[in-house]
């Protein structure tokens, strides 16, 4: 009895992540187009779509680097607007890696990592320093700590991003095209630590082109095309029989890459 | 050494010196006399000093506030960083000396004294140079810091503090630098409302010994010796910073 009453709490509860409808403008140009989409607790989900289709804008929305216009994303149940409420929704859940890392340049690995627990989290620095290391053991860049970014090679750095965001003990990620500005030989290490994160119940979202990761890792495999999402489905169906022609064509175009 | 570079100056001075038309006796220091008027001259220098730095901490200060309206998404606080800076750029600084000086104590009902009139006066002026160099230095500050520091929830000042202002003033040091200089060179102005600093205390002598040529030279070579070691001290602190310069 008390097992089905918590699946029908479960069914009752609202997922994760739930965007209806939301709309975003660059001036007059339409960036998203009505996009609705629903994300579970620990669901992963890989965004593809040619450049300038609104994958970026799209999470981005998500943790308010942007705005949208019209239309609705609720985290946890509660709006992503201007509010405290949001805020403090945002800031114990919702982590982001770049496409560019943007680590801080002039501050050490170390500092990079305990910023956002101390200044943001109230933590004590002495704890926030456990956190760091902790992390940095996951992402595999022990005992750098004292060095800076430049020091360290961009897979490292993206570690280190990653590592950053992790801190912040989020219960979504958010990767925006994650390993795009890296040398072809540090793609791995960085796929790796995110498939790793995802075997750990992270709720994660992530644009990126890299289709075998996406296969793997994918519960939901979404493709957007000028703002809008064409089509969603589970990797295998995705892959094997998409939809949409644009999809196809698109799909047909990154694999012989 | 730059001071090489002063060696014609220096050698002309030298060789009117020598000439029959100088009278260097009043700043001799092998004389008491001489001695005297050297160290009224030299003791300006303090007021010099106190007043560039104080007014540059000040107008640093001014001049971050007055910058960080003018790189809000808004318009309302872009005009008014707009309006500021050109109202005061408009003003001459010996007319602002003299505005603070006589005039604000009537308007605000205050007294005033001379130095902090002076300050007051040069920092303002300053300010809005100073929020000119901040406004292009945080912008040339990549988005993608305002981005990763919004997305580990800082809030608007630490995002300021820890992330984008350590890297935007590595970067305007040289234009702080040259601030400075400007402002100890126009701290000469502030002599007209009786503040004895260097070149006050040269015209007072010149009024006592009738001397102005040599007195004024003195002046020039005190004002070029403290800005030299200043413009040196500047250089010394963009190398070391330089030399640990994060990209
Ligand atoms: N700040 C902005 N101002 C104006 N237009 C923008 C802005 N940001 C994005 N856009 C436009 O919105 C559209 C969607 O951009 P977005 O970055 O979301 O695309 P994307 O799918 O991530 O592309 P890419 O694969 O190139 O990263 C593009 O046409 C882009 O030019
Ligand atoms: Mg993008």
């Amino acid at each position: 009895m008390p097992a089905k009453k918590s699946a029908e709490q479960d069914s009752h509860k609202p997922p994760l992540i739930c965007m209806r409808e939301v709309n975003k403008f660059f001036g007059t140009f339409q960036a998203l187009d009505k996009v609705s989409l629903d994300i579970g607790a620990s669901e992963k989900v890989v965004i593809c779509g040619p450049s300038g289709s609104g994958k970026s804008t799209l999470i981005r929305c998500i943790n308010r680097l942007e705005q949208h216009d019209a239309g609705e994303i609720m985290i946890d149940g509660v709006t992503v607007d201007d509010s405290a409420a949001a805020r403090a929704v945002l800031r114990n859940n919702v982590g982001m890696v770049f496409q560019q890392f943007n680590l801080f340049p002039h501050l050490s690995i170390l500092d990079n990592l305990t910023l956002g627990p101390v200044r943001a989290r109230g933590m004590a620095p002495a704890a926030a320093r456990e956190l760091a290391e902790y992390y940095l053991e996951r992402v595999r860049i022990p005992e750098q700590m004292q060095k800076f970014p430049d020091q360290l090679s961009g897979g490292q750095q993206q570690r280190v991003a990653i590592a950053r965001a992790l801190c912040m003990e989020p219960r979504i990620m958010l990767f925006d095209e994650p390993t795009s500005a890296l040398d072809p030989e540090m793609i791995a290490e960085v796929l790796d630590v995110i498939g790793e994160l995802a075997a750990t119940g992270m709720t994660m979202i992530v644009v990126t082109h890299e289709m075998g990761f996406a296969g793997h890792v994918a519960d939901k495999m979404v493709f957007m095309d000028h703002g809008r999402i064409v089509e969603m489905a589970p990797p295998k169906r995705f892959f094997s029989k998409p939809e949409s022609d644009r999809c196809k064509i698109f799909l047909q175009q990154i694999l012989r890459n | 050494m730059r001071i090489l570079k002063f060696w014609p100056l220096l050698t002309l001075l030298a060789l009117a010196g020598c000439s029959g038309s100088w009278g260097w006796y009043v700043v001799n220091p092998a004389t008491p006399a001489g001695q005297r008027n050297l160290m009224f001259l030299l003791d300006g220098l303090y007021y010099t000093i106190a007043l560039s730095v104080t007014a540059i901490a000040i107008s640093v200060l001014l001049g971050l506030l007055v910058a960080l309206p003018g790189l809000a998404r808004q318009r309302p606080p872009r005009v008014i960083n707009r309006v500021y800076v050109e109202l005061v750029r408009a003003v001459p600084i010996l007319v602002l000396i003299l505005w603070v000086y006589y005039g604000l104590p009537q308007v605000a009902d205050i007294s005033i004294s001379v130095f902090w009139a002076g300050v007051l006066a040069l920092a303002i002026s300053d300010s809005a140079f100073q929020a000119e160099i901040f406004r292009a230095g945080i912008q040339s500050i990549d988005r993608g810091q305002h981005e990763a520091a919004h997305s580990i929830s800082l809030s608007y000042v630490d995002k300021m503090r820890f992330v984008i202002l350590p890297q935007a003033i590595k970067r305007i040091l040289p234009a702080l630098g040259n601030q400075l200089v400007y402002m100890l060179k126009m701290s000469s102005l502030v002599s007209v409302i009786g503040m004895e600093e260097l070149t006050r205390r040269a015209n007072e002598l010149v009024v006592t010994e009738y001397r102005p040529l040599e007195i004024y030279t003195v002046l020039v070579m005190e004002y070029l010796v403290l800005i030299l070691l200043v413009s040196a001290g500047v250089r010394w602190l963009e190398a070391r910073m330089g030399m640990s310069d994060r990209r």
